[in-house]
C-alpha cells in the first residue's frame, strides 16, 4: 500500500510540508498525494524531484493524483 | 499539460515574468505613478480605499485601476487555462484580522513587500530596515507553519462564490474610467487627491493595462514575494525568490536607465536645513522593522503576499477575496487612527498587532481534520 496524502483545499505552502513529510518518513517506495490545484501540482512536484523522487499525477474530475516514485 | 503550461512553470518562466513586472513597474513611475511605488498592493489598495471615502488622508486617495486589473488579469488567466476554481474554506474571521494586520504593518513601513523592492530599487535604504522586518516576519510564520499552523481546508464553492470578487473588481475598474462624483467633490465618493501620492498616476488605460498583463503572468507564474523568501526559509527552494530578484534587477536597471535612482536614508536637506525625505518614505528604522515584520508574519500565516492575494481571489479563492477586504479595512483603519508610518498611534499598534498575530499563530496549530 503506498502512503497516502491528502492536501485537498490546502493553501501554501501545506501541501509541500505534507508531501516532504510523507516521502521522508517513507524514504523509499511510492507516495500518492491529492491535491486541488494546478499550483499544488507543481509546487509539490518541484519538491519531491529536489528531493530525488520521480514525480507523475493524472487528473480526475475535481482533483489532481500525484504519484512520487523512488 | 502544454507545453507552454510548462513554461511558465518553470525557472525561465518565472524569471522573465519577474522582469517584466519590475520592468512595468518602474516604467509606471517614469508615467506618472508616484516614485518608488510604480506598483504597491498595500499603497494602491489604501488609496482605493481613501476614493471610497472609507478614510480622510487627502493625500492618498484615487482609485488605482491597478488592483482591480490584477484580479481581472489573473481571472482571465484562469479562465484561459482552465484554473478558475470557486473554493471557499475556513476561518474567515482569522482571514480577515490577518488581512488588516498585514496592512497596518506594512502602511507602517509604507508599502507592500513588493513596494519594499521597488524602493529599494530605487536607493531607499529605509527598505532595507523593511526587508529584514519581512524575513524576520516570514521566519516567525515558518516556524508556526513548521508546528502545525493551518488555517483548515477549503472546499469547492458555487460558481457565483467564484465570481463574486472578480466581480467587484470589475465594478471598481469602470469606476476608476468614469470617476463619478456622487454628491459635492470633497464631501461624496469617488474622492479624488488633489496632491501628494494620490494625485500622481499614469493614465487609467496604461495602468489598466500593465496591471491585467502584470495579473495574467502571476497568475500562470504563481508570483508571490512572501512565499519566495518562505520557501527558502522552510525548504531552500529559490524557484519563487529568482522571481523576486528578476523584479528587483529589472526595477534598478530600468530606474538607472530613466534616472530613477537616488540613494540614501533621506535625500539630503533642503535650503531651510529641513531633511528631505526619501519618496513616501520616513527615517523611524524600528517602525520600518517592525512594521514589516507585522507585514510578513500576517501575510506567512495568509498563505501569500498581498499580490498574490488578489490574483488568488481572481481564480476564484474565497478565503483571499476575505484576506483582501481586510486589507482594504486595515487601510482605513490605519490611517483614521493615525497608525501609518511613524505617526503617534503606530508604536503601539505594531506590538498590540504582533501579540494578536502570535497568539493566532500559536492557537492555529490544530490538527487536520481530513477532507470530507
Amino acid at each position: 500500500m503506498p502512503e497516502k496524502v491528502d492536501a485537498r483545499g490546502l493553501s501554501c505552502p501545506q501541501p509541500v510540508i505534507m508531501t516532504r513529510t510523507a516521502l521522508e518518513k517513507v524514504g523509499r517506495g511510492e507516495v500518492s498525494v491529492v491535491v486541488d490545484t494546478m499550483t499544488q501540482v507543481h509546487n509539490c512536484t518541484r519538491a519531491a524531484e529536489k528531493l530525488g523522487w520521480q514525480a507523475s499525477y493524472e487528473e480526475q474530475e475535481d482533483v489532481f493524483i500525484l504519484t512520487f516514485k523512488r | 499539460m502544454s507545453k507552454r503550461k510548462d513554461y511558465f512553470a518553470t525557472l525561465a518562466g518565472i524569471i522573465v515574468v519577474g522582469l517584466v513586472i519590475g520592468g512595468l513597474a518602474a516604467m509606471l513611475q517614469r508615467i506618472g505613478n508616484p516614485a518608488n511605488m510604480g506598483v504597491c498592493v498595500a499603497c494602491f489598495t489604501r488609496d482605493i480605499a481613501g476614493a471610497l471615502g472609507l478614510h480622510r488622508a487627502g493625500i492618498v486617495q484615487y482609485l488605482r485601476p491597478e488592483i482591480p486589473a490584477f484580479c481581472l488579469g489573473s481571472f482571465l488567466a484562469a479562465m484561459v487555462f482552465r484554473e478558475f476554481r470557486p473554493r471557499n474554506g475556513s476561518a474567515p474571521v482569522i482571514r480577515f484580522f490577518l488581512g488588516m494586520f498585514a496592512m497596518i504593518g506594512a502602511l507602517i513601513f509604507l508599502g507592500c513587500p513588493w513596494r519594499a523592492m521597488l524602493r529599494l530599487a530605487g536607493g531607499d535604504w529605509n527598505a532595507i530596515l523593511g526587508i529584514v522586518g519581512l524575513i524576520v516576519g516570514i521566519s516567525i510564520g515558518v516556524g508556526f507553519l513548521r508546528g502545525g499552523f493551518n488555517l483548515g481546508r477549503s472546499y469547492r464553492s458555487r460558481t457565483v462564490a467564484g465570481l463574486a470578487m472578480p466581480a467587484v473588481m470589475l465594478v471598481l475598474l469602470v469606476l476608476a474610467f468614469l470617476y463619478p462624483q456622487f454628491g459635492e467633490e470633497g464631501k461624496a465618493a469617488l474622492f479624488r487627491s488633489a496632491k501628494g501620492p494620490g494625485a500622481a498616476s499614469a493614465a487609467v488605460v496604461v495602468s489598466t493595462i500593465a496591471g491585467l498583463v502584470i495579473g495574467f503572468l502571476a497568475q500562470r507564474t504563481r508570483f508571490c514575494t512572501v512565499g519566495g523568501i518562505r520557501d527558502v526559509i522552510l525548504m531552500r527552494d529559490f524557484h519563487l525568490l529568482s522571481g523576486v530578484a528578476a523584479f528587483l534587477v529589472a526595477a534598478f536597471v530600468m530606474n538607472l536607465v530613466f534616472g530613477q535612482f537616488h540613494a540614501g536614508f533621506t535625500r539630503g536637506v533642503k535650503d531651510a536645513g529641513e531633511i528631505l525625505q526619501q519618496p513616501a518614505a520616513h527615517t523611524t528604522h524600528w517602525l520600518n522593522l517592525a512594521g514589516m515584520l507585522l507585514a510578513g508574519l500576517s501575510f506567512t500565516l495568509a498563505g501569500g503576499c498581498p499580490g498574490r492575494q488578489i490574483f488568488l481571489a481572481g481564480e476564484g479563492d474565497g478565503d483571499a477575496a476575505v484576506f483582501v477586504l481586510g486589507m482594504l479595512t486595515g487601510a482605513a483603519v490605519a490611517h483614521n487612527f493615525m497608525m501609518v508610518a511613524a505617526q503617534p498611534t503606530a508604536p503601539y499598534i505594531v506590538v498590540i498587532g504582533l501579540a494578536l498575530v502570535m497568539i493566532i499563530g500559536f492557537m492555529g496549530r490544530e490538527r487536520l481534520a481530513p477532507a470530507r
